[in-house]
Parts: structure tokens; sequence; C-alpha cells
């Protein structure tokens, strides 16, 4: 394999690891605070490309600049988290925190199968493929190679904007904080007022937001079609499982080796191209059952 | 006589009659029983409180095994598949239950939905072998060594698929009755007790899963049969999430629940096919979330519940 294609193979790794990255941040963040894994986090991803190209569309019949699209895919995911996000937790997650984890699961799986259909019913099954954006960007060139500037630079860096901004709300605002002390100990949490219920509410419209911000700014590469979400939400499960739930930091690393081991799988056994993130997600499991980032907690008796 | 049993009786005499008055139900029915005896595979495993969103795995490779038994040797009889496809589906089950047991909770479902994956997509991609993502179509063979017309195979093969889930059903209740099933609800309860008392949380489950994947596998090779098409579909993870759905659906309290769940499952399918195109998966999902809020322990529990307020 020639030099171009290694290069090649890591850029295209790193914008498709910033997307996977996006999505299961949304997800381990959930999965820290409410403690439930959102098996219908997918469809977040899915409604954020729909609803981007939606927008899309019509920014582009106003003769909008394609440049509005910068716009638009952020404002695509936040109406999706705050709508779709803000429907699931108040109707749903919610009413199930004290249920059976089994349970748990199988809402979120309902959700995503409603979901599913909701779509399917909105946009139809035709592909939607709105890359105006890309265009406008143009190409640029890294080493000999001629790169799309959307893919090389608006994805990771958005990734890695978003990764520092979470990191710092956490870390340093007042909401912030509740959010790891409500991850940590619900009950203790509410024992010291934190208002928990708006807490998972704001969390959840966050995550889902994320899943949905990975969504719209995926959009414009791939042609969006039905079943999207469904191949989404298994990604970002091996990636929220290889790094260990609730790792943030460890969503990120996890997120590139997987990333970069799937791009370069491409181009040297395309076969197992769609094998290689279950892979590298069982061998770590086999080994680290609790993902490469966490620390095993003791059984209780 | 106990409100299941009457269930049963019931449930036994409409898949038998129905398709008298109406053949076109014959092929449902048998979907929906093969769909069952899958759910009653998963619900061995949620009994121990693991849930795995990766069962269809076991089916796939259930209906695959019948798939490439029809291709090698074209006039193998049907009843001979049916083992073929539990034989494989009992074996794949105690290769990967003998590293996947070892996992709890979230990460036991998480394993088996990667595993189910790969072998998703290895029956996508490698086309020479497995005929890609269009799959395999496999010919009618004979049954109980008759050839058979598709009408007369069909019947024959409804009947077969009702008795083994009579058959099926109650031995999985013994089995559930015995120690080793008794060890199972421990594991859910609390898994260093049940070490204490001496037995092996590991071996326990083990057993159980290889019992439910060989479920899963006679299952596909049902499906095989009826469908004379395997696709990699069989193993997609959402195939795994709806053989759960039936299972809580029906409850996992009594067998009888796993094929109330699939006849629910069934129905609503059909009925949401004919009446709101392109929704029925919308449909399903509310009908679960109203479950899960109205009858957590599904349908089977609801019967049971009555019949100790009755005293018996």
């Amino acid at each position: 394999m020639p030099q171009d294609l290694y290069i090649l193979a890591i850029l295209d790794g790193l914008s498709y690891a910033a997307l996977l990255f996006l999505v299961a941040l949304g997800m381990t963040l959930v999965f820290g605070v409410m403690n439930i894994v959102n098996m219908a986090h997918g469809s977040f991803y899915a409604l954020g490309g729909y609803m981007a190209a939606t927008l899309g569309l019509w920014a582009t019949s106003q003769g909008l600049s394609p440049a509005w699209s910068l716009l638009i895919l952020p404002l695509a995911a936040v109406i999706i988290g705050v709508v779709f996000g803000g429907l699931m937790e108040t109707s749903l997650m919610q009413r199930i925190y004290s249920k059976d984890p089994i349970l748990q699961l199988l809402v979120t799986f309902s959700a995503f199968m409603i979901f599913e259909d909701f779509q399917r019913l909105v946009w139809g099954t035709q592909p939607y493929f709105v890359s105006d954006i890309v265009n406008y960007l143009g190409t640029t060139e890294v080493l000999g190679i001629t790169y799309t500037r959307y893919q090389l630079m608006l994805l990771p860096g958005v990734a890695l904007a978003v990764f520092i901004a979470l990191r710092s709300f956490l870390k340093f605002s007042s909401v912030g904080r509740q959010i790891i002390a409500v991850s940590h100990n619900r009950e203790v949490s509410t024992a010291l007022g934190i208002n928990v219920k708006r807490i998972s509410l704001f969390t959840f419209m966050v995550g889902s937001m994320l899943g949905a911000l990975a969504g719209a700014l995926a959009s414009p590469t791939v042609s969006w079609v039905p079943g999207i979400g469904g191949e989404m939400i298994v990604l970002s499960f091996a990636v929220v499982a290889t790094a260990g739930l609730g790792q943030i930091e460890g969503a990120l690393v996890a997120a590139i080796l997987i990333g970069l081991a799937r791009s370069f799988a491409v181009y040297l056994m395309p076969e197992v191209e769609v094998l290689v993130p279950y892979l590298i997600m069982v061998l770590v499991l086999l080994f680290r059952p609790q993902g490469l980032f966490s620390v095993a907690q003791a059984r209780r008796v | 006589m106990s409100k299941p049993k009457i269930v049963v009786i019931i449930l036994t005499l409409l898949a038998l009659l129905l398709p008298l008055a109406l053949p076109w139900l014959k092929t449902p029915l048998i979907l929906g029983t093969a769909f069952g005896i899958a759910a009653l595979g998963i619900s061995i495993l949620i009994i121990s409180g693991q849930i795995s969103f990766g069962h269809a795995l076991f089916v796939c490779v259930g209906g695959y095994a019948v798939a490439f038994t029809v291709r090698k040797w074209t006039h193998m009889d049907s009843a001979l598949l049916l083992v073929v496809g539990t034989a494989v589906g009992a074996v794949i089950g105690a290769i990967v239950g003998s590293f996947v047991v070892r996992y709890r909770g979230i990460f036991f479902g998480m394993l088996n939905l990667a595993l189910s994956m790969v072998l998703f997509a290895v029956l996508g991609k490698f086309f020479n072998v497995t005929g890609g993502t269009d799959g395999l179509r496999l010919e009618r063979s004979p049954f109980f060594g008759f050839n058979m017309e598709r009408d007369a195979f069909e019947t024959v093969l409804l009947i077969t698929c009702v008795v083994l889930a009579l058959l099926l059903g109650w031995l999985v209740q013994r089995y559930l009755r015995s120690v080793a099933g008794q060890a199972l609800s421990a594991i859910k309860t609390n898994e260093t007790r049940l070490e204490y008392v001496g037995i092996s949380a590991y071996q326990a489950l083990l057993i159980g899963y290889i019992i439910s994947a060989a479920l899963g596998g006679l299952s596909g090779a049902l499906f095989a049969i009826a469908q004379g098409l395997v696709t990699p579909e069989m193993g997609y993870w959402v195939r795994s999430g709806e053989i759960v759905f039936v299972a809580i659906l029906g409850g996992v309290g009594h067998p009888v629940g796993a094929f109330i769940g699939a006849g629910i499952f069934e129905f609503v399918k059909l009925f949401a096919a004919a009446y709101l195109t392109g929704a029925w998966q919308m449909v399903l999902g509310f009908v679960l979330i109203a479950m899960v809020f109205l009858a957590p322990r599904g349908i089977s529990a609801l019967l049971e519940d009555k019949k100790h307020k009755e005293g018996a």
C-alpha cells in the first residue's frame, strides 16, 4: 500500500471518528447520569440528518448561500434534541428510573421502533443528499492528497470543540457539577437540594442533541436512507463499551481507535470493514470487561 | 384446571383450527410459532436477569445450517433438518456461551449484540458462500419421507410446529423447576449467595444459554423451511430486539407467555401492515410501552395472578 493511501486512510478515519465520537458522547453522557443505555439514541442521529436535509433543501429553495448551512446544521440538532429528546425524557424516561433494567432497555427499544416508523412516515424511503456545504467549502491539499475541507477541518474541529466545551462545562459550571453529582448518586443529590428531575431532562436533551448533531454533520457526506439510525446505534455501542460506560475521555480515544481501524480496513481488507468495530469491542471486552478506561466496580453482596 | 393450561389448549386449538376456515393464516401461524420458540429460548435468559440483544444470531445460524445442508444433500428430510438446525444452534451456543456468560447486565447484552452483528456482516459480505444480502434459496425437501405439494407441506409443518411448541414448552417448564433452572432465577436475585450454596453460577447460566441457543437454532430451521429462504436479515440486531419484545410481552413466568407474545406480535404485524401501511413497528412500540407500564410481568403473569386470588 503506497504512502498516499495511508494518509487517505488516516484522514478518512479521523473524520469518521469525529462523528462516531459525537454520537458516543451523547450516549455515554446519558448513561452516566441515568444509568440507562438508550437504544433509541441512533434515532436521534437519523432524525438529526433528516432535519438538516429538510432545512438545507428549504434554504436552497429560498436562494440562501450554502454558508448558512453552518448555522442550519447545529440548528437541526438543537431542534431534534429539544423536541424529540425532551418529549422522550418527559413521557418515557422519567417514568422508568425505578424499573427493572430489562424493562428500561425495552422501553428505549420501543422508542426506537416508534422513531424508525416516524422517520419513514415523515421523510419516506427515498434517499436524501444535500451536500452544498461540502462543495462550498471546497478542497485542500494535505501531503499531496486532495481532501474536502468539510471533512478534513470542520468535522474533527466541531468534535474537538464539543469535547472541550462539554468537559469544561461539566467541570466548572454549576449545572455541570450538578450533573456529575447526579451521575454519582441520585438520592444523595436530591438530598443536597439538586433538582434531579430537571438535571435529567437537561442531560437527556444535551445527549440527544449530540447524537442529532453528528447526524446533521454527517448528512452532507453520505446519502441519508432509512435504517441509518439502527446501524449507528450499534457502532456507538461499540465505542461506548470499548471505552467503558460513562467515560467521556475514553469515548474520544475509542472513537479514534475504531474510526482509524475501520478506514484502514476499507483500504486493506474491504471484506472485513464492517466487522472491525465489533471485533475491537469483543476483543477489548474479553480482556477488560469494564472497558478500556473504567475502573472495575466491586460486586455488591 | 389452571388458567395458563386453559390458554395453552385454546391457543393449540386456534392454531390448528383457524387455518381450516382461513387457509392464508397458515404461514403467519407457522412463523408465529417459530418466533415463539425463539422467545421461549430467550425467556430462559430473562429469568436469570440477563437480556441478550443478539439472540437472532442463533436463529440465523440455525437457518443457514439448514440452507447449507439442503444445498449439499438435496433430499434430506425436513424432520432431520430441524434436528440439524437445533444441533448447530446448540454447538454455536456452547462456544459463544462459554465466554459470554461470564458477563452480566448491559455487557452481556452488548457482547451478544456485537457477536450477532459480526455474523450479520460476515453473511452479507462473503457473497460466494452465503449469497450475500440476497441470502440463499432452498428447495422444498420431503417431510417424514413424503414429497408434498406446498399446501400439504405447510399443513404438516404447522402441525409439527404446534407439537414442538407444546413439547418444548413442557420441557422448559420442567427444566425451570429443576435445580439447574431454579439456579437461574437465583442468578438474578443474588449470585453470590448462589455460589455459597455450592452451585456454579457460570455453569448454571451456561446450561441455560445452550438451551436457549438450541431453541433459537430450531426456530431458525423452522423459518428457513417455512420460507424457503434464509437472509442475513434474520440475524440483524433489531430481530433480536423483537424476540426479547415477544418474550417480555407474553411474560416469562409461564412458557405459554412466549407463544401469547408471538401471537400478538404476528397479529399486530398483519393487522398494521394491512391497515396502517408501513407503521407496524410504531404500533408494536406503543403496545410494548403500554405493556411495560400496565403489566410489566407480561400477559401470562396476569393469568397467574388471578389464579392466586382464587386460592388455587
